[in-house]
C-alpha cells in the first residue's frame, strides 16, 4: 500500500504544483488517478484531508484560495510555487565541502536521513560536493543511542511538554515533567534542559538516564524558552577548574607518564639519591580531580602538597581498601568522583 | 505505513531534480548517493514513470529510462525544482555547521570564512528552523588538543608519515609510534586518529588527548592497501571479544556511572541504589586502578585474584604515607 499511497501524494503535488487556477476537490478528485480507490465522497474527503495535512508535514506550502468569478466561494487549493522550491543558495565549492561535512555529523545519529536529504537538495542543481578538498579525512561524528533522543528533539524543535520517568545519579528514580528548552551533546553524551515544572526551576537531564517512553503533554508552542538560556552553562563549566595552587607529587622514575605530561613549562623532574624516585611539581586544576589521579596511580605516586590533596588521596585509599576488603569505614562524605580522568 | 510513504515521497521529490541535472548518471552511482540499493532506486523509477500530470495519457506522464543501466528522465517540469528545505533539514545542516564552527579543526582562516559564510546562507533559507537550531547543540571541542589535530590534517593533505609520542595509561608508558593517517574522527564524544601502525603493522585507533607528541616527517604517509578502515556502526567503540575477561564489579550510588562511562555487558540493579555491572575486558590491569581512583564507591567481585590485586596496591600505596 506504501507504493500507492506514494504514487497518490505525487500526482497530487504534481497536479496541485503545475495548475495556475484554484483547483476545487471535485477537481482534484478527477486529477489524481489513486482517489478512485474511494468508493463515497466520505472517504475522499477523509483521504484527502489526510493527505494536505502529510504535505504540509513535508514542508510543501498547499494554500486555500477560490476565484470568486468562476466559482461559487467554493475553496480552491494549490501549490505555492514560489514557496515551494528551495531558494537559490549559492554555496562556493569551499562552503559546499564544509555544508557536506556538517552533515556527515549526522551520518550515524538520529537526523542522519534529514541531513543527507538537504545535501541533496543543495546539490539538485548540479554542484557537486568534492571531497578532494581540505576537509577529506575529517569525520567529526555523533550519536543518538537513546532511545529518549528522538522524542525530546522533537519536543524541543515544537516546544512541547513531556513527561517521563527518571533515575537520578544516586539510583532514586521517579516522574518528572519537564518543558524542554534544548538538547545538547557534550562528551558522547547528550542531555535536554528544560523547566521541572513540579520543581518549578531550571533542571538538567542526562538522556541515558531516562528510563520509560518520553510522553508528550498537550499541544506544541505552550512555552516560551528563555532568550538568555546558556545550554552548556547550565551543563557546567568545561575543563579543569581554576585552582593556581602547585601540587608536589613524589614519583616512581619512570612510571605516571599521563602526570609527568603537566609538568610545570620549564621545569624536570628531581631525582632523589635512591634514583627510585622523583620529584615533580604540577598545577592543582581541579583538587579533586587530582587526588583521585593519584589515588589510581596506587603505590607509584606519593602526594606530598598541598595537604588538603595529600589527605585527599589518602582518605582515598582508605576507603578503597575498606571496601574491597569488607572492613567497615566511614564513607567519605565530600565527593567528586564522576567524570574526571 | 504513513511514515513510509511521506518519507518516500520526499526522496522522490528529491530525487527528481537531482537526476534532471545529471542524465545519464549510472544506477549505481544514484543509488548509492541516495543510500538506496539499486533495486529499491528501479522501484523509485518504476514510480516516477506512472506519475505525472493530470489526465495520465502517456505524454502526460514522467519519461523514466534506466535500461541501459543510466538514468535519463524527462517530461518532469512540475518537480524539477528541490522542495525548500524541511525544519528537520535546516535544523541538521545549521547544528552541524554551529560544531564545526567550535572546532579548532576548522580554525583555519580558510575553513571558518566557508563556515560562517555556509551559516548565513542556510540560516537566510530556512526561516522558522533558525531558532530550533540553536535548541540543539553539539560541543564536540572537548579533547580536540589543537596542535595535534592541526598536524593530523596536514599530515592528511600533504600525505606524509606522523610520528607521535603516545601515552598508554593501562601500561603506564608512552610509546613512540610511526603511523600513515587515515581519518580523523570523533567517536562517542572523543577524537581520534585512524592510522596504520608501523610499529604494530596494523591499523590502531589513537586518542588524540593522548597523543604527548606529534611530528610531521617528510615521509611519504600514504596508508599500504591492507589498511582498511573500520567501519565503527554499533555503539561500541572496541568490541569486547568472547575470550576476554569478564569482570564483575560492584557500586554505591557513588559509583553508578561506571556503567554509563564503560562498555558494559550488562547491570543488575541492588539494595540501597547500588548497581553490580559486569564487563569484558582484554587486559584487567587498569581496573584495580579505578578501584583506588574510586575511592570507596566501587569494589571489584570477581575474579577474586583482581579483587585480591586491588587490596595489595592499596596497601602498598598507603604504605608509602
Amino acid at each position: 500500500m506504501s507504493s500507492r499511497r506514494t504514487e497518490r501524494l505525487l500526482n497530487l503535488v504534481i497536479c496541485l504544483l503545475a495548475t495556475r487556477k484554484w483547483l476545487t476537490k471535485e477537481q482534484i478528485r478527477l486529477a489524481v488517478p489513486q482517489y478512485a480507490d474511494c468508493d463515497s465522497t466520505e472517504a475522499f474527503d477523509r483521504m484527502f484531508e489526510r493527505d494536505k495535512e502529510d504535505l504540509r508535514d513535508l514542508g510543501v506550502p498547499v494554500v486555500t484560495g477560490s476565484d470568486a468569478r468562476w466559482f461559487d466561494d467554493e475553496t480552491g487549493y494549490r501549490i505555492d510555487r514560489d514557496t515551494y522550491a528551495l531558494p537559490p543558495i549559492e554555496l562556493d565549492a569551499e562552503e559546499l565541502a564544509v555544508v557536506g561535512l556538517a552533515s556527515r555529523v549526522w551520518q550515524q545519529a538520529s537526523l542522519a536521513g534529514p541531513a543527507a536529504q538537504a545535501l541533496t537538495k543543495l546539490t539538485a542543481l548540479g554542484v557537486e560536493t568534492d571531497d578532494q578538498d581540505g576537509v577529506a579525512g575529517l569525520e567529526p561524528r555523533i550519536r543518538t543511542a537513546e532511545p529518549a533522543f528522538e522524542p525530546l528533539y522533537a519536543a524541543v524543535r515544537d516546544r512541547q511538554p513531556v513527561s517521563f520517568t527518571y533515575r537520578k545519579p544516586n539510583g532514586e528514580a521517579a516522574l518528572r515533567e519537564v518543558e524542554p528548552w534544548a538538547v545538547l551533546s557534550r562528551s558522547g553524551r547528550w542531555y535536554v534542559v528544560g523547566r521541572d515544572r513540579q520543581r518549578e526551576a531550571a533542571r538538567v537531564f542526562r538522556l541515558s538516564r531516562i528510563e520509560s517512553n518520553v510522553r508528550r503533554l498537550g499541544r506544541a508552542g505552550q512555552y516560551v524558552v528563555p532568550d538568555d538560556l546558556d545550554a552548556h552553562q547550565m551543563l557546567g563549566t568545561v575543563g579543569p577548574p581554576e585552582d593556581d595552587r602547585i601540587a608536589v607529587i613524589r614519583v616512581r622514575t619512570g612510571r605516571a607518564v599521563g602526570l609527568r605530561r603537566r609538568i610545570l613549562d620549564g621545569e624536570k623532574p628531581v631525582a632523589d639519591e635512591t634514583g627510585e624516585w622523583d620529584t615533580l611539581r604540577v598545577r592543582v586544576g581541579d583538587a579533586g580531580g587530582l587526588a583521585q589521579e593519584l589515588a589510581g596511580y596506587g603505590p607509584d605516586v606519593v602526594a606530598l602538597e598541598p595537604p588538603d590533596v595529600r589527605a585527599d588521596v589518602i582518605r582515598r585509599l582508605q576507603a578503597a581498601l575498606a571496601l574491597q576488603s569488607g572492613l567497615p569505614t566511614r564513607v567519605p562524605d565530600r565527593e567528586r568522583v564522576e567524570e574526571t580522568q | 505505513m504513513s511514515v513510509r510513504a511521506t518519507d518516500r515521497l520526499s526522496r522522490l521529490l528529491a530525487m527528481v531534480p537531482w537526476l534532471l541535472n545529471r542524465q545519464g548518471v549510472p544506477l549505481a552511482a544514484a543509488a548509492r548517493h541516495f543510500d538506496i540499493t539499486e533495486a529499491q532506486l528501479v522501484k523509485d523509477l518504476e514510480l516516477l514513470f506512472v506519475c505525472g500530470m493530470p489526465g495520465h495519457m502517456p505524454d502526460d506522464l514522467i519519461d523514466a529510462e534506466w535500461d541501459s543501466g543510466r538514468v535519463y528522465l524527462d517530461n518532469a517540469e512540475a518537480i524539477s525544482r528541490p522542495l525548500r528545505l524541511a525544519p528537520d533539514e535546516a535544523i541538521a545542516l545549521i547544528a552541524g555547521l554551529r560544531t564545526l564552527a567550535e572546532l579548532p579543526t576548522t580554525n583555519s582562516p580558510h575553513d571558518r570564512r566557508a563556515v560562517e559564510s555556509a551559516l548565513v546562507k542556510l540560516s537566510a533559507a530556512a526561516q522558522d528552523a533558525v531558532g530550533a537550531a540553536s535548541r540543539l547543540t553539539i560541543d564536540l571541542s572537548i579533547g580536540a588538543v589543537e596542535e595535534t589535530l592541526r598536524t593530523a590534517r596536514e599530515a592528511l593533505r600533504r600525505k606524509k608519515r606522523l610520528r607521535l609520542r603516545y601515552v598508554v595509561p593501562a601500561r603506564d608508558e608512552i610509546t613512540e609510534r610511526d603511523v600513515d593517517l587515515m581519518r580523523v574522527t570523533n567517536l562517542g564524544g572523543r577524537w581520534y586518529l585512524e592510522a596504520w601502525c608501523h610499529r604494530a603493522e596494523g591499523v590502531r585507533l589513537f586518542r588524540v588527548d593522548r597523543v604527548a607528541g606529534v611530528e610531521l616527517l617528510d615521509v611519504d604517509g600514504t596508508p599500504p592497501p591492507e589498511a582498511v578502515s573500520r567501519d565503527v556502526e554499533d555503539d561500541r567503540l572496541f568490541t569486547p571479544a568472547e575470550d576476554d575477561l569478564l569482570v564483575t564489579l560492584e557500586m554505591e550510588p557513588r559509583g553508578r556511572w561506571v556503567a554509563e562511562y564503560y562498555p558494559v555487558e550488562s547491570t543488575e540493579e541492588l539494595d540501597g541504589g547500588r548497581l553490580r555491572v559486569t564487563l569484558r575486558v582484554a587486559n584487567p590491569r587498569w581496573l584495580p586502578r579505578l578501584i583506588l581512583r574510586l575511592g570507596g564507591a566501587g569494589r571489584i567481585i570477581s575474579p577474586p585474584d583482581l579483587a585480591d590485586e586491588a587490596v595489595t596496591a592499596a596497601r602498598a600505596a598507603l604504605a608509602e604515607y
